[in-house]
């Protein structure tokens, strides 16, 4: 018998807002039939750009009732950009937490969410992209990925709860067992980054500098015919000029600050300040 | 979520109460009469004598020689000991035959011989058509020269559906090959004449016939090789080492007693008050089916699904109204897929994630049955009006496919 929390009880049996929305602004729907548990989840945007109304309906066991109830609690009130931001942790939480073999009921809530947004803004939706690693439940290896790094998990059979992956036939093990290899390898890179030290001689910053622009920014740039040259760094100011069809790009100075200035302050140092060096 | 108010206990396949008469016989074991019965002293004699008398009732009960039986601590110890021990009296036959829906016990067994063996085994796993039952031809077309042995349940604990045993040992007696039978669900609820039934091996669980836990049984027929599986004292004649689990023995010994004495009812009034509630259940309940076979099956099990949804969610509704029961969902094991008996079976993913197991006992009343005909209509109504798929079967939709379950295979 399953170890549920009272919340988790009272959202299960009293489920909040079970049904349809007739016109809505969105809708999301994962999980099927085989898969022994799917959601369909819909929301409504008031005047104000915020949900005014969310429904669903979920085919599930009492976890996946109830996570599905939280979610249309949780976004109510919400924008969307609210709303995108709550995680599969946050509606564990909201319920006092999960069964750790029932977090894939969370993961669930939180896709339907993502699927009902891209579905409202005509986005395809990032997570569906990814490689489809088991073939048995249908998990990409950008959901896998994105669970390793959200809830820090280690095993394969974590990973099988929380996304289900690897739970049917068991022949993607190896594969899942490379993902987390590869993403734990990947954060410790970047806490390396974190720890590194903050006070840079000049040149140590060019270096740092020029690295990033070549192995990151110049071939995203270089897809759309554009190009970027460091012209100098002087304290935390970092000159640039835009080269090739960035010129006379309108939306360059976005890029310069929302994609160059935002990878140089990860990489680099989360000081500096990107400008463009107007002849 | 119930407490320990009013139980309506439908879930006998999982465990049975202990009787009331063997705690009576069991207790004084426990208390004033605690000597070892291989002691040489009178004190520890006289319990040495019940459990030989304890013995005696169990053969009863089976048509079987009192010497041939051995205590084990479970069903599970029996099935393992069975299986290993024709291994080793054919180190040079490297092949099993079972079926797909083997109880855990025999079937991840057999799937893990490799591991414990040290020598690659074939295992031939014999499919179940829709109602759950064995085509005999192609058993017998699987039986080879390699066979160590045969490990066939006498009926299934999911569905209830009854294996032809009696024809199969003999199929395998015929040919030379030692057969074992997982009898966990039959001993208690239907008759069982080893003196008629050629087998070489056969497995009891004490708590499947109101016996407590902890005390199992391996029948071994006379002459048949055997190689013990716990290896310490000269207890059960050398064949499993061990001091003997006394209190449970001695119960055990009476609830074989009196599974003779309620055999007649468990297949008449038990029976009778599981078919009302299977045509209840299924006249009531739209889009519900039966799982197994109709007539070759336990007079106490039914399985039923219920069409897009889901058995967890079905249970702990039950189990408000203390209603027990279990479902072959995959949500209620902890794996991501649902029951390999039903899966054997063919069941559609429509009805396997939403089937429910109800199995009776002759402490049922008919007054439960007719509790669980009035409550379980409207929890399954509750839970389709929040299907996505209900509404969809109407425009004859089943949700989307995108997960393609290799269950199926």
């Amino acid at each position: 018998m399953w170890e549920y929390t009272d919340k988790v009880k009272d959202h299960f049996l009293n489920p909040r807002n079970v049904g349809e929305i007739d016109k809505p602004s969105g809708v999301g729907e994962v999980g099927s039939l085989a898969c022994g548990d799917a959601l369909t989840f819909y929301f409504k945007l008031g005047e104000d750009g915020r949900i005014a109304e969310a429904k669903f309906k979920t085919f599930g066991c009492a976890s996946a009732i109830a996570s599905s109830s939280a979610l249309t609690e949780m976004v109510l009130g919400k924008t969307l950009e609210e709303a995108a931001k709550i995680t599969n942790e946050d509606l564990a939480e909201y319920l006092g937490g999960l069964p750790k073999e029932k977090m894939h009921c969370s993961v669930m809530g939180r896709e339907a969410l993502e699927a009902a947004i891209a579905n409202y803004s005509g986005l395809p939706l990032p997570m569906a992209q990814g490689e489809v690693v088991c073939e048995c439940f249908g998990v990409t290896d950008l959901e896998i990925r994105r669970a390793i790094q959200e809830s820090n998990l280690r095993t394969v059979e974590e990973v099988t709860n929380f996304t289900k992956a690897g739970g049917g036939c068991g022949n993607c093990h190896e594969r899942i067992e490379e993902l987390i290899r590869e993403v734990r390898r990947e954060s410790r890179v970047e806490e390396a980054a974190r720890l590194r030290p903050k006070r840079l001689t000049t040149i140590q910053k060019i270096k740092m500098i020029e690295d990033v622009l070549e192995r990151e920014i110049r071939p995203a740039l270089r897809k759309d015919g554009g190009d970027i040259e460091l012209i100098d760094v002087d304290g935390n100011f970092v000159l640039v000029s835009l080269r090739g069809a960035c010129v006379s790009c309108a939306a360059s100075q976005a890029t310069l600050k929302e994609y160059v200035e935002k990878k140089l302050r990860e990489q680099v140092l989360d000081t500096l300040v990107v400008e463009e060096d107007k002849p | 979520m119930s407490g320990n108010g009013a139980v309506v206990y439908m879930d006998n396949n999982a465990t049975t109460r202990v009787a009331p008469e063997v705690l009576a016989a069991m207790l004084p074991y426990f208390g004033e009469l605690y000597g070892n019965p291989s002691s040489m002293h009178t004190f520890g004699g006289q319990v040495g004598r019940v459990v030989r008398q304890a013995r005696e009732q169990v053969a009863a009960l089976l048509g079987a020689h009192a010497e041939e039986l051995i205590f084990t601590s479970c069903g599970t110890e029996s099935d393992s000991t069975a299986i290993l021990s024709a291994i080793q009296a054919n180190p040079t036959k490297r092949h099993i035959v079972t079926t797909r829906v083997e109880h855990p016990a025999v079937k991840n067994l057999c799937e893990n011989l490799d591991k414990l063996t040290g020598h690659k085994h074939k295992i031939t796993q014999l499919p179940v058509d829709r109602d759950g039952m064995l085509d005999l031809d192609r058993y017998e077309e699987s039986l080879t020269e390699e066979t160590a042995i045969v490990s066939v349940m006498w009926a299934n604990n999911e569905t209830g559906v009854i294996f032809p045993i009696a024809e199969m040992a003999a199929i395998a007696r015929s040919r030379g090959i030692l057969f074992h039978t997982d009898a966990v669900q039959a001993v208690g609820k239907i008759p069982i004449d080893l003196g008629q039934v050629p087998v070489d091996f056969l497995s009891i669980s004490g708590h499947k016939l109101h016996a407590p836990k902890g005390i199992g049984v391996l029948y071994v027929r006379r002459g048949t090789p055997f190689a013990p599986f716990l290896i310490g004292g000269h207890q059960e004649k050398g064949r499993r080492g061990g001091t003997e689990n006394v209190s449970a023995i001695i119960g055990l010994g009476k609830a074989c007693e009196l599974a003779a004495v309620h055999l007649e009812e468990e297949n008449s009034r038990v029976r009778r008050l599981r078919d009302k509630l299977e045509e209840g259940l299924l006249a009531t309940i739209p889009h519900a089916m039966r799982n197994g076979h109709k007539i070759a099956r336990l007079p106490n099990t039914t399985n039923v699904s219920f069409e897009y949804v889901e058995g967890e969610a079905i249970l702990l509704h039950l189990d408000r109204f203390g209603i027990c029961a279990s479902s072959g969902s995959a949500c209620t094991s902890g794996s991501l897929e649902p029951s390999h008996v039903l899966r054997a079976m063919g069941v559609p993913f429509t009805a396997a994630h939403g089937s429910i197991r109800f199995s009776l006992s002759i402490y049922n009343t008919e007054a439960e049955v007719d509790f669980v005909l009035e409550k379980l209509p409207g929890i399954i109504a509750k839970l389709r009006e929040m299907s996505p798929f209900w509404k969809g079967r109407h425009s004859g939709q089943t949700g989307s496919s995108q997960c393609k379950c290799s269950c199926s295979s």
